[in-house]
């Protein structure tokens, strides 16, 4: 079965036309000897029998709907109303691709105009740009965009151990040839404090999560006051769902706000595709990666969205452009656009307010377990970080076999964090699933 | 060209989500809180949320009716060149949205994922039996971002073996401006390359810089042009010979599939787009997903972490799966392991198709390109006119229309119902059209849209106004793209007395 409709009559008119006689006269500038390889792949199915194997597939894995879930560490099992999947079901806007021609792309344009208002008034910024792969190629965007904004000049990125391990290591992978150095404060520290002695002059960035790793929050005014009085840029890192209520990083003075745009309606889907969201004040508008969609008026006099300031963009700047991006996650925009759009202010701060209670309430009943204790006494969002007695892989293996996906285990990135085990709770999880967690993890010390 | 002069403000076709929004509506719900409230301290709350509220309704509405404004693959002919606007088949969307895989988080037990697992193995598997490579990685989010994973390690090879000096990188003149870019942020000076009279790379001149300095080149074929280089074995032989290493662009896979393997042809590296060649959709500007494929001598160095067997079969128990990091990996490129939705629909589109399948799309692209470019190249203007691959080159201009430019064809070709071609790409060719039809068009949609491309080049001559204020059918006319530039509005937020509405 393919998707190729021309009849055998047709194909034999057309290479006519051309005037050659069969298909393989087409070929002819491939050398002979490479031309025509054998394909070991299995014969072709039907639609039918593709159906039947990608569902046996799927269903070889156990799901969070499957199992209850308190596994985040920087994707978050929440709830995706089902307006989302309507919309993005639409040929119109799935089957488009990027705007260029703005005369017959008005949809997809005015969405992500739409989706870049509401980031950035949900992260207290002037601007969004349309978006980047995901949360750790926005870090990444955001070390390169600190490195250009003083020409190389200054060497020094102050990176907190809070942010993201796959974000940390994605940046090194982008800076590798980079002439910068990436300086840390010990992850069981108080970030703002531990940071502010390590800024000087030749820092670029300095560049903390927030809630961070480790599900903390702070107020990070005072390091961003630290580190514009140095002359550097401040960025932070941020969870969209915390911002439906917590302070934002506009308000404590960041440069920068990016991020993981998963949480906002886009399902978990073992990774990806995501959505990185970038933000950023207006006088650095124009350093900043990625497409923007910008308002202008049509040659009719109504208003429509353009893509805007291209000449940043590689296919104009070539070697020159601020970054080789070319796509953006379109799509995962629209999605975030319309939960947004959905839950508007009620919603937003509804879903914060559950994920903290939820939160909280199982943070105690834990740490009232034998045993068991929270390692940080700093405020934190929706997820925590439990000292075990017992290796966390063990605790894990012991929940799973009750149906339970524990939290993540920290010594695989943090080794001084063994026995550490980080557990996230959002709205998804009822309280009966919570007081099934504790009840399991007492009986670990009994086992 | 268009006048931009308003005497009132613009009318405001569909309003902003802003705009419909009214204090106290809710879209969705939520329950009340079934723990205890933990009361926040006020220091820490945000002053204000100033989101819009909307209905569920006026959601879809309004979504539906931005649609609506949407030229897309499901509504018409999209001969976008170097796009790859092929029909996206329905049931991808189906099986990626299968709860087992849609609801699995990427840092669960490898054990609760084999499914994930087996798929992206076998997907891997089978990118690199159609391209010939050795090796492979699913990470990379698009084709710019596997370019720069493929530079990187062609770097980092050069590097470990003590080639420092190596700093510089051959790309033709023909190139996508991600292949510069992309070498520009991995620290690399870029070395642009002729092309010759027939629109293959220009052999001097490739000789001339394949010097001791030489990261490698980054080579797409069949190039932007739509040619199949005719030289591309002698090509990968200079660079090999000066010491470097052959990056294949693979955005024009959708001529290739069956018809020859990369890696036969000289190539060290290759990227795919599942965007184009595998048919997951385009969404509007990506997500994209861009695999790379590797020899032998590259794989320590793919991205981390790759899928592999990680303990053997045995005894009757199928082997397991797990994620491996090559020991001289380039390191991270993305959180987690990939865009997994899109690998779902490749694979599946590969299943239905098997190898006459893809072999069928290649030919089939490759006619259909072959028809257009048979029927058109005495009305337009074909520069290096052979037989092509998947697309070809036109020049959207004549001597004797002298003001008719290459974007009024473009414009007006929405007129007729198409999304027009890619245009002013190539660089080296004047007022480009570059025409790629996919194989999932019949003859009946590609005589229509040549009888428009006939018809506009007459009216270039005889009524040439009617491309100049094109298009007119559409929802929205020539945009205004100075003003957007100059005012720079890209935010919009609630009007300042909304809570007193």
């Amino acid at each position: 079965m393919t998707y190729i409709p021309h009849s055998p009559k047709e194909r034999d008119e057309m290479l006519k036309t051309i005037g050659v006689e069969k298909m393989s006269d087409l070929f002819e500038a491939i050398p002979e000897a490479h031309r025509y390889p054998d394909l070991d792949l299995p014969p072709a199915l039907t639609e039918m029998e593709a159906a039947a194997e990608l569902s046996e597939l799927a269903q070889a894995n156990e799901t969070t709907k499957d199992l209850v879930s308190f596994l985040g560490a920087g994707v978050y099992n929440h709830y995706i109303p089902a307006a989302i999947n309507h919309i993005l079901l639409r040929g119109e806007f799935y089957t488009a691709y990027t705007p260029y021609q703005p005369e017959i792309s008005q949809g997809t344009l005015q969405a992500i105009f739409e989706y870049q208002s509401l980031i950035a008034n949900l992260t207290g910024m002037d601007v969004a740009n349309a978006s980047h792969y995901d949360g750790a190629t926005a870090v990444a965007e955001a070390v390169n965009m600190a490195i250009a904004q003083f020409r190389g000049k200054r060497k020094k990125i102050v990176m907190s151990t809070g942010v993201h391990p796959h974000y940390r290591a994605t940046t090194d992978t982008y800076t590798q040839f980079a002439d910068v150095e990436f300086v840390s404060e010990e992850a069981s520290r108080n970030t703002s404090e531990a940071l502010i002695p390590l800024i000087d002059k030749n820092t670029a960035l300095v560049l903390v999560q927030y809630p961070d790793f480790f599900g903390r929050i702070c107020d990070y005014t005072k390091l961003g006051e630290a580190t514009h009085e140095a002359g550097a840029l401040f960025c932070v890192v941020a969870n969209p769902t915390a911002l439906g209520m917590l302070k934002t990083p506009g308000e404590m003075g960041a440069d920068m706000v990016v991020g993981e745009g998963q949480p906002l309606g886009i399902s978990m889907s073992y990774g990806g595709p995501y959505l990185g969201f970038f933000t950023t004040r207006n006088k650095f508008v124009r350093k900043m990666a990625g497409r923007l969609v910008g308002e202008s008026v049509d040659a009719r006099g109504q208003r429509a969205f353009v893509l805007t300031l291209t000449p940043r963009e590689q296919h104009i700047k070539r070697e020159r452009a601020t970054s080789n991006i070319c796509s953006n996650q379109g799509l995962l925009a629209l999605a975030a656009g319309v939960y947004m759009s959905l839950l508007g202010q009620t919603g937003m701060k509804q879903v914060a307010e559950l994920c903290y209670h939820k939160a909280h309430y199982a943070a105690e009943k834990i740490a009232e377990i034998p045993g068991f204790s929270l390692t940080f006494d700093s405020k934190f969002f929706h997820e925590f970080v439990v000292t075990c007695p017992k290796p966390v892989a063990e605790i894990n293996a012991h929940l799973f076999e009750h149906g339970i996906l524990g939290g993540y285990d920290l010594g695989q990135d943090y080794p001084e964090m063994a026995d550490n085990l980080l557990v996230a709770v959002t709205e998804m999880n009822s309280k009966e699933e919570i007081d099934a967690l504790v009840a399991v993890l007492s009986e670990v010390n009994h086992d | 060209m268009t006048e931009f002069k308003l005497d009132s403000a613009p009318k405001v076709v569909e309003p902003t989500i802003y705009e419909l929004s009214s204090p106290g509506r809710i879209g969705v719900d939520f329950p009340d809180p079934d723990v205890p409230h933990n009361n926040v301290p006020d220091s820490l709350l945000r002053a204000e949320l100033p989101l819009p509220e909307l209905s569920e309704v006026d959601v879809i509405r309004h979504f539906v009716k931005l649609s609506t404004f949407n030229y897309s693959v499901d509504s018409g002919y999209y001969p976008l060149g170097s796009c790859t606007m092929k029909y996206n088949p329905k049931i991808n969307e189906d099986t990626a949205r299968l709860s087992g895989f849609a609801n699995i988080h990427p840092l669960q037990p490898i054990e609760t994922t084999q499914g994930a697992l087996l798929l992206m193995y076998q997907l891997q598997e089978w990118l690199k039996e159609i391209s010939g490579f050795d090796a492979i990685t699913l990470q990379p989010a698009a084709g710019a971002h596997g370019e720069f994973v493929g530079v990187l390690m062609m770097r980092s090879y050069q590097e470990e073996r003590g080639e420092t000096k190596r700093n510089k990188m051959l790309i033709p003149d023909s190139a996508h401006g991600t292949n510069p870019a992309t070498s520009a942020m991995t620290g690399l000076k870029v070395i642009q390359i002729p092309s010759d009279e027939r629109g293959n790379v220009d052999l001097d001149a490739l000789r001339a810089e394949a010097d001791d300095t030489l990261v490698g080149m980054m080579l797409t074929n069949p190039n932007t042009l739509g040619l199949f280089d005719e030289n591309v074995e002698e090509i990968c032989q200079i660079v090999h010979d000066a010491g470097g290493l052959m990056y294949g662009d693979g955005a024009n896979m959708n001529a290739m599939l069956g018809i020859t393997k990369m890696a036969d042809l000289g190539f060290d590296v290759m990227h795919y787009n599942l965007h184009k060649t595998f048919s997951t959709p385009h969404g509007g500007g990506g997500p994209g997903s861009g695999p790379v494929c590797v020899t032998e001598t590259l794989a320590p160095f793919l991205p981390a972490p790759v899928v592999d067997i990680v303990e053997e079969e045995a005894d009757g128990i199928p082997p397991l799966y797990g994620l491996i990091n090559p020991n001289k990996t380039i390191g991270r490129v993305k959180a987690f392991h990939g865009h997994f939705g899109m690998f779902v629909r490749a694979f599946t589109y590969i299943a239905m198709h098997g190898p006459d399948g893809l072999r069928d799309i290649s030919e089939y692209a490759v006619l259909n390109a072959n028809y257009i470019l048979a029927r058109l190249r005495d009305t337009y203007h074909v520069p290096y006119d052979r037989i092509c691959m998947h697309e070809f080159v036109a020049e959207g201009r004549w001597k004797d229309a002298p003001d008719i430019h290459a974007l009024d064809i473009a414009k007006r070709l929405m007129d007729y119902g198409f999304h027009p071609p890619t245009n002013y790409f190539p660089l080296i060719v004047h007022e480009a059209l570059m025409i790629e039809p996919t194989e999932t068009e019949n003859k009946d949609t590609l005589d229509t849209f040549i009888d428009a491309m006939l018809s506009i080049a007459k009216e270039a001559h005889e009524e040439p106004d009617l491309l100049h204020n094109a298009p007119q059918s559409t929802p929205f006319g020539r945009l205004d793209e100075v003003k957007a530039a100059k005012d720079l509005i890209l935010c919009c937020w609630l009007p300042e007395n909304y809570d007193e509405q």
